[in-house]
C-alpha cells in the first residue's frame, strides 16, 4: 500500500520512480532545480508531465488513459506562499475546502480544522492580518479540511522565522499522529528532513538518487553524487587490493590500509570512492590503551580547529597525504579535554562500519 | 437643457454595459490566462479603438451595418427598419468602440491573481465555474468596476463615431455630446455650457468615486 510514481519530462528535466510509504512522512530532498517542486504538483494533478503513472493504493491517478483533475484527487496541498485566498476571512478560506457539504456542517467542519491547526479565535480575520506562523497553519488547516489521503507541503516552512519552524515541527508531527495521512514534504533543509521524516527521496537533477528510511539515507549515501547532496566533506578515491571481494574489502588510501564493510559496489573497479561522517572520525585517545583493537587508525596532523556551538570542526592532513584534508567534528569538551590543537599530531580511527563505499569514480560524478 | 439627449445618453451608456460587461470578463479571463500564440493579434485587434479615429471606426461600422450590407439588409428584414441611424445600430457601435475599455483592465485585475491562488483553489476540490465565482470574480472585481466606470463615461462622452453610425436625430440617436455641438452650431452657448457643466460632473463624479471603492478593494485584496 503506497504511493506508485514514475514519471518523466523533458522541461523540467524529470526521471523519477518511487514509492512513497502509505501513512507516513516523506521528505523530497534536493538541491533548487532538482525537480522537488514539480513531483509535488504532478502528484496534485497541477502539472501535466510527457509521461505519469501515479496510482495510490493500486488506484490510478494518472496513466496512459487517466488524468484525474485535481479537484477528484484526495489530497490537500500547503503551496510554497500558502496560496491563502485574501478576499476571505481564516473561516472563509477553510469552508471553500468545503463546498461539498450543506452550511451547518461545513461550519462546524471548518471550525474543528482551524481548532486541529491551533488557529482558534482567528477565524474573522483575513489573511492579511495574520503572521506567517498563523498563516502556514491556515493553510494546513485548509489542506486537512477534505481529510485528504495524501498531504503535500511545498517547502511550507521556509517563510517563517526559526522558532515558529520549530514549533510548527511539533505541530506538524502531532496532526500527523492524529490523521495518519501520506504527506509528501518538499524541502532542501536535511536538519527538516531529518527532524520530521521517516523516509526520504534525496534527488538530483531530476533523478531519484537514493530513498530509505531517514537515518540510513542520511548516513549512508548510496554513490558519491548522494554524498555530496548530503553536504559530506570526506570523499576520497581509494585503490582496492586485488582479490576483494568478501564482506570486508581492504582499500589502498595513500600509505594507509582501510578495512570497509562490503559488498563492494558493483560498478567497484581498481579503484573506488568512500566517504565518512565528520562525526564518526573518532579521536583515539593517547591515554586509552587501545592496541590493536583500534580500528583503521590514522595518523594525521591538526590543521585548523573551529569552533561551532557546542562543537568543533577540526581539519586534519592523514600522514603522507599532503593534498588530503580530512574532517572530524567532535564536542567542544573533547577539545578541551585533549587539548587539540593546530599542529598537534593525533591518531583518528574510522570505524570499519563506518566506512561508505560509494562505487567507482566517474568524471564530474 | 436637452433632457431628451441627456436621457439618451444615460440610456445608451447603460445597455452598452449590460451587453459589452459579461462578454467583457469572459474573454478577458481567457485572453490573461491563455497560452495561445495568436494572443497578440488578438489583443492588438480589441485595442484598436484605441488609437483609430473614431472617423474611422465609425465609417466602417456604417458601411458594416448601411442597407447594402449582409448585416444591414439581415437586420432590416427581422426589425423593419435599418441599424445605421438607429438607437441599436448605436449601442452595436457604442460596443464595439468601448471594447478596450471593457476588457483592458478586466484583464489586468485576473492576470494580477497569482497562479498559487488558482491552483489552490482546485486543491480544495472546486469546479472552474464555482473557482471562478467565489475565488476569481470577487479577486478581479475592481478590475471589472473599472472597466464598468470607464465604458459608462467614455460612452456617455464618445462623439465621433455615434455621429457617423446614428447621425443627429432627437430622442433616437442624439446622445448629449451631439446635442452640445448641436447648441454650439446654433450659437446656444447657455444650453451648450450647462450641458458640458453637467457632463463634466457626472463623468468627474463617477471617476472619483469608482477610484476610491477600487483603492478600497484592492487594499483588501492585496495578496498575502
Amino acid at each position: 500500500m503506497s504511493l506508485s510514481l514514475d514519471l518523466r519530462h523533458d522541461g523540467p528535466p524529470l526521471d523519477f520512480r518511487a514509492e512513497i510509504p502509505e501513512g507516513r512522512i516523506t521528505a523530497l530532498v534536493g538541491p533548487s532545480g532538482s525537480g522537488k517542486t514539480s513531483i509535488l504538483r504532478s502528484i496534485a494533478g497541477l502539472l501535466r508531465l510527457r509521461y505519469a503513472r501515479i496510482a495510490l493504493a493500486g488506484e490510478p491517478w494518472d496513466d496512459d488513459h487517466i488524468h484525474r483533475p485535481t479537484r477528484s484527487r484526495p489530497i490537500g496541498f500547503v503551496p510554497q506562499h500558502y496560496g491563502l485566498f485574501p478576499h476571505l476571512t481564516v473561516q472563509g478560506n477553510v469552508e471553500t475546502a468545503l463546498t461539498h457539504l450543506a452550511a451547518e456542517p461545513r461550519r462546524a467542519r471548518a471550525l474543528a480544522c482551524i481548532a486541529l491547526a491551533h488557529v482558534d479565535g482567528l477565524g474573522a480575520r483575513y489573511p492579511r492580518e495574520l503572521s506567517g506562523g498563523q498563516k502556514q497553519r491556515v493553510a494546513l488547516a485548509r489542506a486537512i479540511a477534505r481529510e485528504p489521503r495524501v498531504l503535500l507541503l511545498d517547502e511550507p516552512f521556509s517563510a517563517v522565522d526559526r522558532s515558529t519552524r520549530k514549533r510548527l515541527y511539533v505541530e506538524l508531527r502531532r496532526l500527523h499522529q492524529q490523521l495518519g495521512a501520506t504527506i509528501v514534504l518538499v524541502t532542501h533543509d536535511l536538519d527538516e528532513a531529518a527532524q520530521l521524516a521517516a523516509h526520504v527521496c534525496l534527488l538530483h537533477r531530476g533523478r531519484l538518487l537514493q530513498a530509505g528510511p531517514t537515518g540510513e539515507v542520511l548516513t549512508r549515501p548510496c554513490c558519491a553524487a548522494a554524498a555530496r547532496l548530503l553536504d559530506i566533506p570526506n570523499i576520497f578515491e581509494a585503490q582496492v587490493e586485488p582479490g576483494q571481494t568478501g564482506q570486508t574489502p581492504l582499500l589502498r588510501w595513500g600509505p594507509h590500509t582501510l578495512r570497509a564493510a562490503g559488498p563492494l559496489p558493483a560498478d567497484a573497479a581498481s579503484s573506488l570512492r568512500w566517504a565518512i561522517l565528520p562525526s564518526n572520525v573518532l579521536l583515539a585517545r593517547p591515554d586509552k590503551p587501545w592496541g590493536s583493537h583500534l580500528e583503521n587508525p590514522i595518523p594525521a596532523r591538526v590543521e585548523e580547529v573551529i569552533p561551532l556551538g557546542g562543537e568543533a570542526v577540526v581539519w586534519l592532513r592523514p600522514e603522507g597525504m599532503p593534498e588530503t584534508r580530512l574532517q572530524m567534528r567532535v564536542t567542544d569538551r573533547a577539545v578541551r579535554r585533549h587539548a587539540v590543537a593546530a599542529g598537534q599530531e593525533i591518531t583518528v580511527c574510522l570505524r570499519v562500519a563506518d566506512v561508505i563505499l560509494l562505487g567507482a569514480p566517474h568524471r564530474n560524478a | 437643457m436637452d433632457w431628451a439627449a441627456i436621457s439618451l445618453s444615460a440610456e445608451l451608456a447603460l445597455v452598452t454595459l449590460l451587453v459589452l460587461l459579461p462578454a467583457a470578463v469572459l474573454v478577458a479571463r481567457w485572453l490573461a490566462v491563455t497560452p495561445w500564440r495568436g494572443k497578440p493579434w488578438l489583443e492588438g485587434l480589441l485595442a484598436l479603438p484605441l488609437v483609430l479615429p473614431p472617423t474611422v471606426i465609425g465609417y466602417y461600422l456604417l458601411v458594416a451595418m448601411g442597407a447594402q450590407s449582409p448585416l444591414g439588409r439581415a437586420f432590416e428584414a427581422l426589425a423593419g427598419q435599418t441599424l445605421a441611424f438607429s438607437f441599436t445600430g448605436l449601442v452595436v457601435a457604442s460596443v464595439i468602440f468601448n471594447i478596450p475599455f471593457a476588457v483592458q483592465p478586466i484583464q489586468r485585475a485576473f492576470e494580477a491573481i497569482a497562479p498559487d491562488i488558482r491552483e489552490a483553489a482546485q486543491c480544495c476540490g472546486l469546479t472552474f465555474w464555482q473557482a471562478f465565482r467565489r475565488i476569481e470574480l470577487p479577486l478581479a472585481w475592481p478590475g471589472v468596476l473599472s472597466a464598468a466606470v470607464m465604458t459608462f463615461a467614455h460612452t456617455l462622452g464618445e462623439f465621433g463615431v455615434v455621429l457617423m453610425v446614428g447621425g443627429n436625430i432627437p430622442g433616437e440617436t442624439q446622445t448629449v455630446a451631439i446635442a452640445i455641438y448641436d447648441k454650439v452650431q446654433s450659437f446656444d452657448t447657455a444650453q451648450a455650457g450647462a450641458m458640458s457643466l453637467l457632463l463634466l460632473v457626472i463623468s468627474l463624479v463617477t471617476i472619483a468615486v469608482s477610484y476610491g471603492l477600487v483603492t478600497r478593494l484592492m487594499r483588501r485584496r492585496q495578496p498575502v
